[in-house]
């Protein structure tokens, strides 16, 4: 692909405690596509994203990010480089009001920023009536909805999403599709899900991880129609 | 009534020092979850720089803002030196600042000793009002003033500016803060910073009080500072407040009826308190 690649990992490896959770992963997600990480339960996806931001970081390997290493550098600076993370739990603060979540996200409260929060309510409409309201008090969908939009605010070039349709009712998971597919348009996406429904809707590029090794990668339309493959990494047997 | 008005004044006046003491720990706590068990010795040094520096100057102003410095220099090196490499590990911290508190309070001795030092109240709050029976002490009134503007001021940084809310937030996600590009040791800087000097603030303050300062008041009310924290909730001001208020009132009542139960009785308020919601007056719990 001639795109530009805007994250490149190279034989990232990451111990948590004494167990060597990622033993090889290698990425390269390319600008403005949706790159969708699949893989079992407990393959080391959710640790993937981690590593990359810098939460659990790497103990080998390399992460490159837009033209410059970033493996080493504390999860504040890689954001602060334009890398955003909605992570499995959704990170919200429940004792802040959903206002206030967008705020302590935001790096400057200038006119593009402000403009970019209207932009991103309009993709999310059911969170501005809530806005002085705690964060605690919205609906599990709301919740997950408002990680993605205060990771959106401050025009970050890379998103990463933990399993956005963890728990979420069948309804939700398609509004998800939807806005993902909307966001994709303005930054590039890698996102982490076991919903095989929404990562093929939702993805153009996939990985698939096993036991904390990238052992598969190639455009999701091929991935749709692979049985075999689908049934081996993924445990799906027939086709939704 | 005049007894009740009184021990009610009193009891209210001890609870506001004990809020300033407890405020920084249950901040520290409630954000790092750092056990700092060296935090009533900055309260002591912060009362001894106070006499101090009052008795030099003759202004009780210079001796609170004298505690106040004292009280942010060594909150911050303490959190820059050692607790800084102990973040997460519990055991360690309690250990570190336990021997920390040995230190601090050892060392005071050498240009103190261990003898008491006299403490006086400003002479403009020496005296007091009297209205029938009700005998109203001027420091004491002096000190729930200050506690009210403290936690007033405190809330204040805490509800409305960016400061605050990412205190909030990293006292609930750390990690999360982080993740939103904010160097939250930065924040834990400040957080030490602003909790030692509270607590050296209540040291200057209830010095007059007691009258007399030793090396050992930090080990003496860091206890019941723990205590407070405990009762109100982890990390809640509003519920250190409240839990301050509460301890201080009960303190000052059972003196009265039964002098020996004074201390005892913060002890029943906790359990009391813990049995009926365990994670205390204001605490959320986990979630």
């Amino acid at each position: 692909m001639p795109d530009k690649v805007i994250l490149k990992v190279k034989e990232m490896e990451t111990y948590i405690g004494q167990y060597h959770i990622l033993q090889g992963i290698n990425l390269e997600v390319h600008e403005g596509y949706v790159t969708v990480l699949i893989g079992r339960n407990g393959a080391g996806k959710t640790t993937t994203l981690r590593s990359i931001i810098g939460l659990t970081p790497p103990s080998k390997g390399s992460v490159e990010f837009n033209g410059e290493m970033i493996h080493g550098l504390p999860p504040y600076a890689i954001a602060r480089k334009g890398m955003a993370l909605v992570p499995e739990d959704q990170g919200i603060f429940s004792q802040l009001t959903v206002e206030e979540n967008f705020k302590i996200a935001m790096y400057k409260e200038d006119k593009q920023t402000l403009d970019r929060k209207d932009w991103i309510l309009d993709i999310f409409p059911d969170l501005k009536p809530k806005l002085k309201l705690k964060a605690g008090s919205l609906s599990g969908g709301q919740k997950q909805m408002l990680s993605i939009s205060r990771a959106l605010v401050n025009n970050s070039k890379l998103l990463l999403i933990d399993e956005p349709s963890k728990g979420l009712a069948p309804i939700m998971v398609e509004t998800l599709a939807n806005a993902i597919k909307q966001i994709k348009d303005h930054t590039t996406v890698v996102l982490v899900e076991q919903n095989f429904w929404l990562a093929s809707e939702v993805g153009e590029r996939y990985y698939i991880i096993d036991d904390g090794q990238t052992v598969q990668e190639g455009v999701m339309a091929d991935l749709i129609q692979d049985k075999v493959l689908q049934k081996r990494y993924l445990g799906i047997g027939t086709k939704e | 009534m005049d007894i009740f008005v009184n021990l009610t004044i009193a009891g209210l006046s001890t609870g506001m020092m004990y809020y300033l003491l407890s405020s920084g720990l249950s901040l520290i706590y409630g954000l790092m979850g750092v056990l700092n068990f060296a935090h009533g010795s900055v309260f002591m040094y912060g009362a001894y720089a106070g006499v101090l520096v009052f008795g030099l100057t003759g202004s009780f102003t210079f001796g609170i803002i004298a505690a106040i410095v004292v009280g942010a220099i060594v909150g911050y090196t303490m959190e820059r030196l050692v607790i800084s490499r102990v973040y997460g590990q519990h055991l360690a911290q309690i250990l570190l600042t336990t021997g920390l508190m040995l230190v601090l309070n050892e060392l005071i001795k050498i240009p103190f000793g261990s003898n008491i030092l006299p403490a006086f109240q400003p002479e403009a709050l020496q005296s007091s009002w009297q209205i029938g029976e009700i005998v109203i002490v001027k420091y004491r009134i002096f000190l729930i003033i200050i506690g009210l503007v403290v936690a007033t001021i405190l809330n204040a940084v805490m509800a409305k500016t960016k400061l605050g809310m990412t205190v909030r937030a990293g006292v609930q996600n750390p990690e999360m803060v982080q993740v939103l590009g904010i160097n939250i040791k930065k924040v834990f800087s400040f957080v030490f910073i602003l909790g030692s000097a509270l607590s050296a603030l209540g040291g200057i303050l209830m010095a007059p009080a007691l009258g007399a300062i030793n090396p050992e008041i930090g080990l003496m009310y860091q206890m019941t500072g723990f205590m407070v924290v405990v009762i109100g909730g982890m990390g809640s001001l509003t519920g250190t407040l409240f839990s301050s208020l509460l301890v201080g009132l009960a303190s000052s009542y059972t003196a009265y009826v039964y002098p020996d139960a004074a201390t005892a009785v913060i002890v029943i308020v906790m359990i009391v308190v813990l049995l009926i919601k365990p994670s205390g007056l204001f605490g959320k719990g986990a979630e």
